[in-house]
Parts: structure tokens; sequence; C-alpha cells
């Protein structure tokens, strides 16, 4: 699933001090602008009108089990990396009606609920959201049945990345091959210097865009800046994953002691597969309409971790903590190979973040992939 | 929101309303409930191969995979062997001849009947997992010049649990064909073999070579049932497994119906053995 690279043209400069003429011409070309934005001690995405709306100055710390916003006061934009969400939730809704269904007097008629076409550009996306876009976008658009609502939000989404120039405690890009460098589906993507961004264009919308705000090309120097920024990006990671044994080797590992030490600490909160990129499990629910004459049928987020995930009649194929860890990790490392082509984890390191209790899968993974069980 | 249906890229999700035509009671809580599509060119289109299965919804309530059971040569009335097990299947025994269910599908991969074409045919069930088979066994006896020797192998725990029992005494008239009925509890009207349902794997007469299994049941009959059969000479790429799994969506998309690699909505439900034969009886999987 490796695309191949979309710049053909060389880097663009825009001064900081500009930046809100790039939200300008997102909003006069009609797209609803997400970026990050400060909640609840956190980033989500949210309506952004100006840069101020940005988390200009702040930055994010995360490591196992913690997540922290810091006042920089530098006036860099892109500073905090990442916050729990990844793209997932703007092209895969987390709670959607499907349909919508009512009773007739024959029985009952059934109604589609597409969402709407919305025009929506989402300005900071990371290598890792892309890469966990790219997954989704395989496995909800490419397969033998096609998801008409993901690919109905796909659709509007134009996607605007900024290149990472700082690696968190948790990230994992570097050793997934998916960061920190942007290299496919996004329409423009930026790396963010001390007074300027570079910027790069990377479908026909993403130039027409550049060509709108005729920019000059970036100096030699610029650009060398910024490759030498991205590199150290990634040559900082302290976190990795060897997947030269993957999958087989965890297939291997069913029967490992570690699993029952890594149960004993997971809550099964399910957390992890929220905050992941890729995870997309799903479940079916038609709230009680007390009239009984209308009823939505709903899909939700669902999570490998709860009890009934794995739920047959009378039966749980996965009863304990142990099985469901078990489940996730070789879902996400092994068997998603196998099905997809592709590992399912992209690096991002938010399970590792997220989790209450600090599971890091780069601290997991070597020991149960140690022959040596003791 | 839109409600524009595109006829160039059906919606998956989309779910058909359907008559009950017939409930054909089966069991204490099993009926067979027999469906027709209210949409008239939805009757007309809809094919489907035994094995393969329809996700059947209840109004307001919820949808369940529900395997078809009827002839794939008469796709305008679909049956559906249903027992109450949960919230939907017992919204289902509520409805009546006339009341309108939901049906999406068909979905998954059914029994392999073209290629069993000119060989015997060993059919085991156990338990009360029968519905899936039950199908396939139809099918062969409508066509029963194109198949060898068929086995029917059935195992219960007491004999109350032994559904289907006019079925399986019809079964037992038509030509070259066995049926094995065994009870590991049983009282002191049964007739037949007395034990395990392996027991029967061990005791029917099977040419190897020429012979294919079709299982459906509870895992551990699989686990225990088919080193029998392979051990008597049958490969693992004769030997066809009914797998069961939660499942959501029946499109491959909600996760829930993987075994290993696998999908079961759409990759199974039945599997060939040789394919499956490593994660069966494996812990959490």
């Amino acid at each position: 699933m490796k695309d191949k690279p979309i710049i053909d043209q060389p880097p663009v400069l825009l001064v900081k001090s500009s930046f809100q003429r790039l939200i300008d011409l997102l909003h006069k070309k009609g797209y609803r602008v997400l970026g990050p934005a400060l909640r609840d001690g956190a980033v989500l995405w949210d309506t952004i009108r100006q840069v101020s709306d940005l988390p200009v100055g702040w930055r994010d710390v995360q490591e196992p089990g913690r997540y922290r916003l810091e006042e920089t006061g530098s006036h860099d934009i892109f500073s905090v990396v990442h916050g729990p969400q990844s793209l997932k939730p703007l092209t895969f809704a987390p709670r959607e009606p499907l349909l919508q269904i009512e009773r007739t007097k024959d029985g009952f008629s059934v109604r589609p609920a597409l969402p709407d076409e919305e025009k929506v550009a989402v300005l900071g996306a990371r290598a890792c959201d892309l890469a966990g876009l790219a997954i989704q976008d395989h496995i909800f658009l490419k397969g033998a049945y096609r998801d008409p609502y993901y690919e109905a939000r796909r659709k509007g989404l134009l996607v605007i990345a900024v290149n990472c120039t700082r690696a968190l405690a948790t990230c994992l890009c570097a050793s997934m091959e998916t960061g920190p460098r942007a290299t496919s589906r996004f329409d423009l993507v930026l790396t963010e210097l001390d007074d300027s961004f570079l910027i790069e264009a990377g479908s026909e919308v993403g130039r027409e865009l550049l060509a709108e705000l005729s920019l000059t090309v970036a100096s030699k120097r610029l650009v060398e800046e910024a490759t030498h920024r991205i590199d150290a990006c990634a040559r900082s990671q302290v976190r990795r994953v060897d997947r030269s044994r993957l999958p087989q080797a965890l297939y291997d590992a069913h029967e490992h002691p570690r699993w029952d030490v890594v149960a004993a600490r997971c809550l099964a909160c399910g957390n992890c597969t929220m905050v992941c990129p890729t995870c997309f499990c799903h479940r079916a629910e038609e709230p009680a309409d007390l009239t009984q004459q209308y009823s939505e049928h709903l899909r939700l987020w669902d999570s490998c971790f709860t009890q009934e995930h794995g739920y047959i009649h009378g039966k749980n194929i996965r009863p304990t903590t142990k099985d469901r860890y078990r489940m996730w990790l070789t879902h996400k490392l092994a068997s998603w190979v196998d099905q997809f082509g592709t590992s399912g984890c992209v690096g991002c390191g938010r399970c590792i973040t997220w989790c209450p209790v600090g599971i890091d899968l780069t601290e997991e993974l070597p020991v149960l992939l140690t022959q040596d069980r003791t | 929101m839109r409600d524009v249906a595109d006829p160039q890229r059906p919606n998956p999700y989309e779910i058909h309303p359907a008559t009950i035509v017939g409930r054909i009671p089966e069991a204490e809580d099993i009926e067979t409930y027999r469906l027709q599509y209210v949409n008239p060119a939805m009757r007309r289109a809809f094919r489907f191969a035994p094995g393969q299965f329809n996700m059947v919804y209840a109004f307001g309530v919820g949808e369940v995979p529900i395997s078809i059971v009827s002839d794939p040569d008469e796709p305008d009335l679909l049956d559906h062997t249903i027992r109450v097990v949960g919230r939907v299947t017992k919204a289902i025994a509520h409805l009546k001849p006339g009341d309108i269910l939901g049906l999406r599908g068909p979905f998954g991969v059914g029994w392999p009947l073209d290629e069993a074409r000119g060989r015997n045919v060993i059919i085991v069930t156990g338990g009360l997992g029968c519905a899936p088979v039950v199908g396939a066994i139809e099918y062969i006896f409508r066509r029963r010049d194109r198949y060898g020797a068929m086995k029917i192998l059935h195992g219960v725990k007491s004999p109350h649990d032994l559904l289907y029992r006019e079925r399986f005494d019809a079964w037992r008239r038509h030509p070259d064909t066995e049926v094995l009925l065994t009870s590991n509890q049983p009282d002191k009207t049964w007739r037949y073999h007395v034990g395990v349902v392996t027991e029967l794997f061990e005791q029917v007469s099977i040419d190897p070579a020429k012979s294919m299994v079709l299982m459906c049941g509870p895992e551990i009959m699989m686990r225990l049932g088919v080193p029998i059969f392979m051990r008597r000479g049958i490969p693992a790429t004769a030997i066809y497994l009914s797998l069961e799994r939660h499942m959501e969506c029946g499109i491959g998309l909600c996760g829930h119906c993987q075994l290993g690699p696998y999908f079961l909505c759409k990759d199974g439900p039945v599997m060939r053995y040789d394919r499956v034969m490593p994660l069966l009886g494996k812990a959490g999987v």
C-alpha cells in the first residue's frame, strides 16, 4: 500500500506572519476549517477561524499514561504534535445513523441516512495520521463492500498535513516507516521553520490553492533546513518496533507467559482502540423509541476489549482480559498484515499515551518475541 | 442528510423488508421462517448459495446472522431456521405470518457443493448447530444422482435435543444414504448408537479418496473429530467446517467475526479445514 511520491514541484515559502492567508483562502473556497484546538488539557479537532484558534506557543509532552500541555513562549503554531484524535473520527464517525426506519401500515420503510457531502479542510494532520487514513481508506473503500458513509465524509476532506520536526517520547513512526515526513494522501503539506512555512502540494486541488496564494519558491537553504529538522525528528525517536519477525513470531507467541503479566495491568478500558487511527471495529444499535413508530439504526465504534465483542449465544470467545489484549496486539501487528498487507500500527504512540496504566506495546513486544519464556 | 440511493453502488447496510409467509415449527424454541422480499425487483434479483447467510432484522431491535436453508433454485422464498437465544430472536418469535422482517444479504461463502459433485458426502452435525447443513443436505437430495453415497452423522447429548426428527427419518429413506445418530445421555426410547458423535466417525464406512466431509456444530466436535477423519485417510482439503463468531455487519467491516487472519462473515462461514487447522482450539482466537 506504499503510495508513490505525490510532490512534483519545489516547496514555496509562506512567512509565518501571513499564515492567516491560508486559513482565509480555505474559507473563501467554501471549506469548514478544522485544526488542533486547546480543549480540556489536550488538543481536539475544532473549527479554526484565525491563527489564534490554533495552539500557538504550546507543546505537548507525552509519556506512557501521561499527556500534558506546556507553554513554550514561542510563536510556533504546530508544536503540539497530536491529541487523542487521529483523522479517524472525521471519516469514520464514532456514532452515526446508518438507516432511519419508520413503521408503515404494511410493515416498515427504510431510508439510508448518508451524511451530507461537506467540504472540510483539516489543518495539521501528521504523517502517522495520513498512514492511518490510508489504512482506513483501504478497509472501507477497497474491499468487497464499499462503505458509502465513510466514502461521503472522505470525499469532502481536504488534508493539510504538517511534517513533524519534533518527536514525542511515545512516537515510533520512524520504525514503522510512516513518518515523520508526510509522503501521501495530503493536498498540502507544511514544514514549520522559525519564521516561515515551506509548503508543498500533493494533489491537483493543493496545486490550485498554492497557485492562488502565489508564493515564491523557497531558498535551497530553507529546504535543507526543513529536511534537516525532519531527519533529526526521526533520529530523536526513542521507541521502536522490530517488525523483522512479524507477523509469524507473534502468532507463535500465543502461549507466552507475558500475556498474563500485561493482562494483570490492563484495565480492558478500550482507550487504545478508541485513539488508534486504524482500529475499525464497530457495532450496531437501535435506541428504543417509546412510540415504537420510528427506529434509528446506529453504528458506533466498538472495541475488542469489551465483554460483548466476542460473545455468541451463551459463550464468550475471549472471556479474559488476557484474551482481549492478545487479540488486540496480535491483530494490530500480525493478522492485520495477512488481512490488509500492512501493519495495523502506524507508530503514532497514542495507545501508549492514553493507556491509563501506561502499557507500552514497544515494551511488551520484545518480551513476547523472546524465545526464552522465563 | 441525503437519502438518495445510488443504484450503481448499492448500500451494503441497507435493510430490505420481507414478509413472513410461513412459520414452520422445528422444535421447542426453534422455527423456520419462510420470508419473501416485499419489493418484487429484490425478489427477482436475489440469488444465494447453500451455507450463505442473511442478516435478519427485527424492527426497532436489530439484526442477527441467519443461514439460508431453503433451495437456491427457488430464491423467491427464503427459509431461515431461528432459535430463540437473544433479544433479536426473541422479537422475531413474537411475529406471525404476514408480519414484516428485514433482510440484508446474502453474505459469506457457502458449502462447496459443486466441488462435491460425483463424490461421497459425509455430513456431520452435533448439538443444536444443525441448520447450516440442513440446506446442504436438502440441496443434495434434490439432485441425488449428481452425488455419490451420503452419510449423515448426528450427535446429541440427550434424545430430547434431537431436532428435525422427521427430517432424519425422511433422509434415511433416500437411496444410498446412511443416517447415524448417537446420544451420550440416552433414555429408554433411544434406538440408535450410544456415545459421543466422534465414535461414529470411527465406525462409519468410508472411501477416503472419494469422500468429502461437511461439518457444522460445536468447535470441540470439529477439533476432536477432524483428526479421526484425517487418520482414516481423508485429506484436510476435503473437509469443510461451518464456523460461528459474533457478527454485526456481515460485510467484513465490523471486526467481530475474526478468526486469526480471517473474517468469517466474508471468508467463511464455511472454511476448508486446512486453512483454519492451526486456529481451532486456540484459546481466545
